[in-house]
């Protein structure tokens, strides 16, 4: 039935907002980094954000910090001032964002409309969690707390169960294969093995994929991004300002934001991730482009399953596709579209909070043209693509080389 | 789970009651009380509505490394069931080989144990499914 009240929200016009510059970068270390706290991570991606930008700190006006779960995972709410603190800028308003694995992302969107639209000069936005403090199985039980708690966990449903359900129903609705899942690992681990800054920087084969012990029909343990500690910072400012910092800033050109239910099962199409879909046509619409403009893509492959969903709901490939093209090498590094050339989730590793500005630091070095053996040719767009949950929440943001 | 937070839905989960939009005639479950297509209209306009309990599967899954507190029951099977009134549930599938288990296979949803906290405290009941062909519950 039609809705009675039909009213038009107006989206601010592209006009009314400054082009934002990202002109720092910075990441620790993806991995079970026993002797890090949470604190010394964030300190050290901002740092590392702030050198690269080449400004001293005292020009910060505002930090945002992506973090899904602090307070279950080290006991530690209220993190954003914590890091702002020990990273000698007290004084600097910090909030923490949290979104699960989609908090970085929605911390980046902050940012930028915090720039964007006047409001501030000059924004560090930082991403970081602390995992392994927590045994393994209490941090799986955490993730699972993004899903609803009292219609679906609580009658037994894990993280890896609810993304299991999709993978099984897109396999019996578009004929995805196991062998094709497996290829989303095979080729994640080939981009990490040229990332110094991934937990698993290593190659893996289709058969090995397959063969790891069963975690929830049908996906095994490589099929699921491993548990991690790590945590990455960008400096952003209008782009009129970026070039007395950054030589080769790089712009955020479009960025999309999209909802969905928070329970798998009140889905219509399992096999779909409808905020996906949602965010990134409000992403190309807002720039003007599409899906075939993009030269690479950062995405959330949580599960092997999940990178196939999104490459397909992102555009790149029909529904159905995304299995198939994988298997033929479409995604590879420097193939149609490049996709996960930092290792993605799976392989880079997944801090949750941080996923999305780990994302955003390797489209950066990409479009910077500074990603060593893992550099995508003459890019001039990337998508980066982070999801919260089982897929109730979405960002995306495609950033573009400045020339 | 909290007790009073488990003890708030249980109406809802023993007995499958959800709510019906009198505004478009669709039902949801867990209940609402804004029915998302018809939004205002349907502000004070939602009714409840029993679930009949019979449906069919959606999509399933083997868990291997399960819910904590599902420990015990180690493989299970989970399963999304669309029930005969159009809303979909997550639960347990049981009294099956999982090698049977396939979309559209019918259904029939049961009040059971979920679980409890200790020997002498709270158990917590709520649906699971069984295949309506193999065996039917009491």
């Amino acid at each position: 039935m039609q809705c009675m009240l039909n009213i038009e929200i107006r989206s601010m016009e592209v006009d009314d907002l400054r082009d934002v510059a990202i002109i720092g970068i910075g990441e620790t270390q993806i991995g079970e980094l026993w002797d890090k706290s949470l604190r010394e991570l964030g300190i050290e991606a901002g740092l590392k954000a702030l050198k690269d930008a080449g400004m001293r700190g005292d020009e910060v006006e505002k930090m945002y910090i992506g973090n899904m779960s602090a307070g279950k995972l080290i006991n530690q709410e209220h993190i954003a001032p914590l890091i702002a603190d020990y990273a000698g800028l007290s004084e600097v308003p910090s909030t923490r964002i949290e979104s699960g694995g989609a908090s970085g992302g929605m911390a980046l969107a902050e940012g930028y409309k915090s720039v964007a639209s006047g409001m501030d000069d000059f924004v560090v936005v930082g991403g970081a969690e602390k995992m392994t403090d927590v045994g393994e199985q209490e941090a799986k039980d955490i993730l699972s707390s993004t899903a609803d708690q009292e219609w679906e966990t609580v009658f037994g449903a894990t993280f890896d169960s609810l993304y299991a359900m999709m993978a099984r129903y897109h396999m019996d609705e578009y004929g995805t294969t196991k062998d094709q899942l497996a290829e989303v690992a095979v080729k994640n681990h080939e981009n990490a093995a040229k990332n110094p800054n991934a937990q698993y920087p290593r190659e893996t084969s289709k058969d090995f994929v397959k063969s790891a012990p069963m975690v929830s029909d049908p996906l095994g343990m490589f099929d699921c991004a491993p548990i991690s500690d790590g945590a990455a910072a960008v400096a952003l400012c209008p782009v009129e300002k970026a070039e007395s910092f950054q030589t080769e800033p790089v712009e955020i050109a479009s960025i999309g934001q999209g909802g969905d239910n928070l329970a798998v099962h009140e889905r219509d199409d399992i096999g779909t991730m409808e905020a996906t879909k949602r965010a990134s046509e409000k992403a190309y619409k807002r720039e003007d482009i599409g899906p075939k403009d993009i030269d690479f893509a950062e995405v959330h492959d949580n599960y092997t399953i999940t990178e196939i969903m999104a490459i397909e709901d992102l555009g790149f490939f029909d529904k159905g596709e995304g299995g198939p093209a994988t298997e033929k090498g479409k995604t590879k590094l420097n193939s149609d579209i490049s996709i996960n050339t930092s290792g993605g989730l799976k392989a880079k590793g997944r801090p949750v909070g941080a996923t999305g500005i780990n994302q955003a630091v390797e489209a950066t070095l990409q479009l910077r043209e500074e990603a060593g053996d893992r550099q995508v040719e003459n890019a001039e767009y990337g998508l980066i693509h982070n999801i919260g949950g089982t897929g109730a929440s979405a960002i995306v943001h495609i950033l573009r080389r400045w020339s | 789970m909290a007790i009073p937070r488990f003890w708030r839905e249980i109406r809802q989960r023993y007995k499958g009651i959800g709510s019906t939009c009198n505004a478009c005639g669709k039902m949801y479950f867990p209940p609402r009380d804004i029915c998302p297509e018809c939004r205002r209209e349907s502000f004070h306009n939602m009714e409840e509505q029993e679930l009949e309990g019979r449906g069919e599967i959606v999509t399933y899954t083997k868990v291997h490394e399960p819910h904590p507190e599902f420990k015990d029951l180690s493989p299970y099977i989970m399963t999304i069931v669309e029930m005969e009134e159009g809303v979909r549930l997550t639960g347990h599938i049981v009294d099956v080989d999982f090698e049977d288990v396939e979309r559209g296979m019918e259904v029939e949803a049961s009040m059971r144990k979920l679980g409890e906290e200790s020997e002498e405290g709270l158990i917590y009941y709520g649906y699971k499914f069984w295949p309506i062909d193999t065996h039917r519950p009491e």
